[in-house]
């Protein structure tokens, strides 16, 4: 059995998260996916945004910074800037990382800055009391959209690769072991790496929309998710409410913080 | 040259100095005219001036947006850090530029950003983060007219009170505003030591005038700078307490990715560093905060007197102002007027027992300014309203003329 507490600080627990929230899963997933990968608690930094994802760095014994609500990517890009060796990891939701931290996440891949980011999307705002967020889908219920969101979502997955990120996958909690997989494979990959996985919110979101309890939510995940190499060969209309998940963008492009150190080598030679 | 600015940039300036010979015999700060240009005078502007101090005082990190008129502090180092190894990013927004420098600071870079009013106000929100988190770290605002985009090539004093409260909640903080350049560069190295100090935002508060005015310097050698740096850990990782209630009020930092694992967060929190509902705790760490920069108040504040003994009229001004008030001044005692000027190098933490102590025989007080009379309250304040305080305010993006204090001074003498 896997053993969890070293990477944990303990004494921090019991956990924030409502009773069958998703985001323990991913914490669980990303323990793993660091272990596998050997990066040592010292030399990694974990950094979140505000909402309850964001909580999950202060469970992690790692060198932690919970920053400001959308702003987690740009501490992260001065931390990875300052001090390249440290491996950094971005922990953020779908209101931090596409609403108010819209900009900082095009950018970051833009740059394609060496950094895991993961979004935790549960398609609503959770801390703050269910509002809706960019995410929301068209219909469903928020405490800021009683008759149902009339928006537009953002395909946070199709925004990262169109921004230039080396790495982006898609996953739901309901594939605990596939969470983890592309968790390793984003830590391993240099340059900006995107894991999306879907998250669910019983609390704030399913219950406003009669989405049942966590198990059915979680279920709902498992039979609406379609494989990237399947979904290839589906329609638009028969692709409408399923969660495309694999591993949609693997490439190399310069990487910023080695772009930078080739540009401080070749000025000092000169 | 075996001096500190032995690079390229900064040996243009001198250079292009040198070459400048005697047309560089401006006015000194004390009156004197010095036409002498040796190897170690220069002419530079403030931002200039500013770029070279951060560059001395070990600053590492630069993460800034292009904004007039502090653009060129970026400009210069976007050509100077990576010489020295260091990390020069431009960021999407000022938002991004104030997160990157703190997250860089949290590595143990000396960190520093530049900007201008509106960069300034979005910039709030993570100036506070540092505050409450602890993160040293410097924020250069070259002020122009306001509100909103304003004045971008004209110079204003208007946002000494946002460098104050412009971040939500009581927090304390330290700002400092030099009135020439040679002072810019001092006070760019101060504003270092003091971030280091005392774990805090620094805000130096540059006007237009001083950003873009070329004035001739000779800066002091490298070895008579002293440079402060952050007081890192001496126990163990395991009994390390990032927010410890020291003694100072100011725990020792410990650098990311040396051994000290610990949480940093803008919530309330306890000693460990991890949020607290704990009203004790809060009230602890809220009053440590505080305390840190209050019990060394009278080491940070510093005031700067001309002609003050004897004075009768006094005026207090900043900035490029107190470069007006200062020649104002002179030609009121010129006019047999009893007139000096107390100069507020510090902004905040206000000068209010200087002006107190040193302005004991002043009967009138005269506050010129760049905005509305934003310090002609604070020393309303100061005096207990006992001595009339006269305000002379300009905001249509002109300076203040010493003759325009002159008759001021004239008026109510």
């Amino acid at each position: 059995m896997f053993d969890y507490d070293p990477y944990l600080r303990l004494s921090k627990f019991p956990l924030i998260w409502c009773a069958g929230c998703g985001d323990g899963i991913i914490l669980k997933a990303l323990i793993r996916a660091i272990h596998k990968v050997g990066l040592t608690q010292d030399n990694t930094c974990l950094v979140s945004g505000i909402g309850c994802s964001s909580r999950l760095t202060g469970y992690m014994d790692f060198n932690t910074l919970h920053t400001t609500h959308g702003r987690a990517l740009t501490f992260a890009t001065g931390v990875k800037m300052a001090r390249p060796e440290l491996n950094v990891i971005v922990v953020t939701g779908d209101g931090d990382a596409t609403a108010i931290g819209g900009n900082h996440f095009i950018h970051a891949a833009r740059r394609n800055i060496d950094m895991t980011v993961l979004i935790f999307n549960n398609f609503i705002y959770g801390m703050t009391g269910g509002q809706v967020s960019p995410t929301t889908p068209r219909g469903k219920k928020g405490s800021t959209a009683p008759y149902g969101s009339f928006e537009n979502t953002f395909n946070i997955s199709g925004l990262a690769e169109a921004a230039g990120a080396s790495f982006v996958a898609r996953t739901t909690v309901a594939n605990a072991t596939q969470v983890e997989l592309y968790i390793k494979k984003a830590i391993e990959k240099k340059g900006f790496s995107l894991v999306e996985i879907m998250t669910q919110c019983p609390t704030a979101f399913g219950r406003r929309n009669r989405l049942g309890a966590a198990v059915d939510m979680l279920r709902s995940f498992a039979e609406n998710s379609v494989s990237i190499s399947k979904a290839r060969s589906m329609t638009a209309e028969e692709l409408e409410d399923k969660i495309v998940t694999g591993v949609l963008v693997d490439t190399d492009r310069p990487e910023c913080r080695e772009e930078y150190q080739k540009l401080i080598e070749s000025v000092r030679q000169s | 040259m075996p001096r500190f600015c032995d690079c390229r940039y900064f040996a243009q300036t001198r250079d292009a100095t040198r070459k400048l010979g005697v047309r560089s015999g401006s006015e000194n700060q004390d009156g004197t005219v010095e036409m002498n240009v040796d190897s170690k005078t220069r002419v530079i502007t403030g931002n200039e001036a500013c770029a070279e101090g951060a560059v001395v005082a070990g600053m590492r990190f630069y993460a800034g947006y292009p904004i007039t008129p502090s653009s060129e502090i970026a400009e210069i180092l976007s050509y100077e850090l990576p010489r020295r190894g260091g990390v020069f990013i431009q960021m999407e927004d000022e938002i991004a530029s104030m997160g990157a420098i703190i997250g860089a600071s949290l590595t143990g870079a000396k960190s520093m950003t530049a900007t201008s009013g509106p960069g300034f106000s979005l910039m709030q929100e993570n100036i506070g983060y540092a505050a409450m988190a602890e993160v040293p770290c410097v924020i250069v605002n070259v002020m122009r007219g306001g509100p909103s985009t304003g004045l971008p090539t004209l110079p204003s004093q208007g946002d000494v009170m946002q460098a104050r409260w412009g971040t939500h909640g009581d927090h304390p903080i330290i700002v400092l505003a030099p009135f020439s350049v040679a002072e810019t560069y001092e006070m760019t190295i101060r504003a270092f030591n003091l971030a280091e100090q005392f774990r805090t935002p620094v805000i130096l508060l540059l006007d237009e005038i001083i950003g873009h005015v070329n004035e001739k310097v000779r800066l002091p050698e490298k070895s008579a700078i002293k440079i402060i740096d952050r007081i890192k850990p001496n126990n163990s990782p395991q009994d390390y307490l990032p927010y410890q209630h020291t003694g100072s009020g100011v725990p020792p930092m410990a650098n990311f990715g040396e051994g000290y694992r610990y949480h940093v967060t803008g919530l309330a929190h306890d000693e460990t560093g991890f949020p607290t509902n704990s009203s004790e705790e809060i009230e602890k760490l809220l009053d440590r905060l505080h305390k840190k920069i209050d019990r060394k108040r009278d080491e940070i504040v510093e005031v700067e007197t001309y002609l003050m003994d004897d004075a009768r009229i006094g005026i207090v001004s900043y900035g490029s102002s107190g470069r007006s008030s200062r020649s104002a001044v002179r030609l009121a005692r010129e006019a047999g007027i009893k007139a000096g000027l107390l100069r507020l190098k510090t902004i905040w933490p206000f000068a209010d027992k200087e002006i107190k102590k040193l302005g004991s025989g002043i009967r009138h007080w005269i506050v010129p300014e760049l905005n509305l009379g934003q310090i002609a309250h604070e020393v309303e304040w100061a005096t207990g309203s006992r001595v009339p305080v006269t305000k002379i305010n300009r905001v249509d993006g002109n300076p203040i003329s010493p003759l325009d204090i002159v008759e001021i001074i004239k008026r109510v003498n």
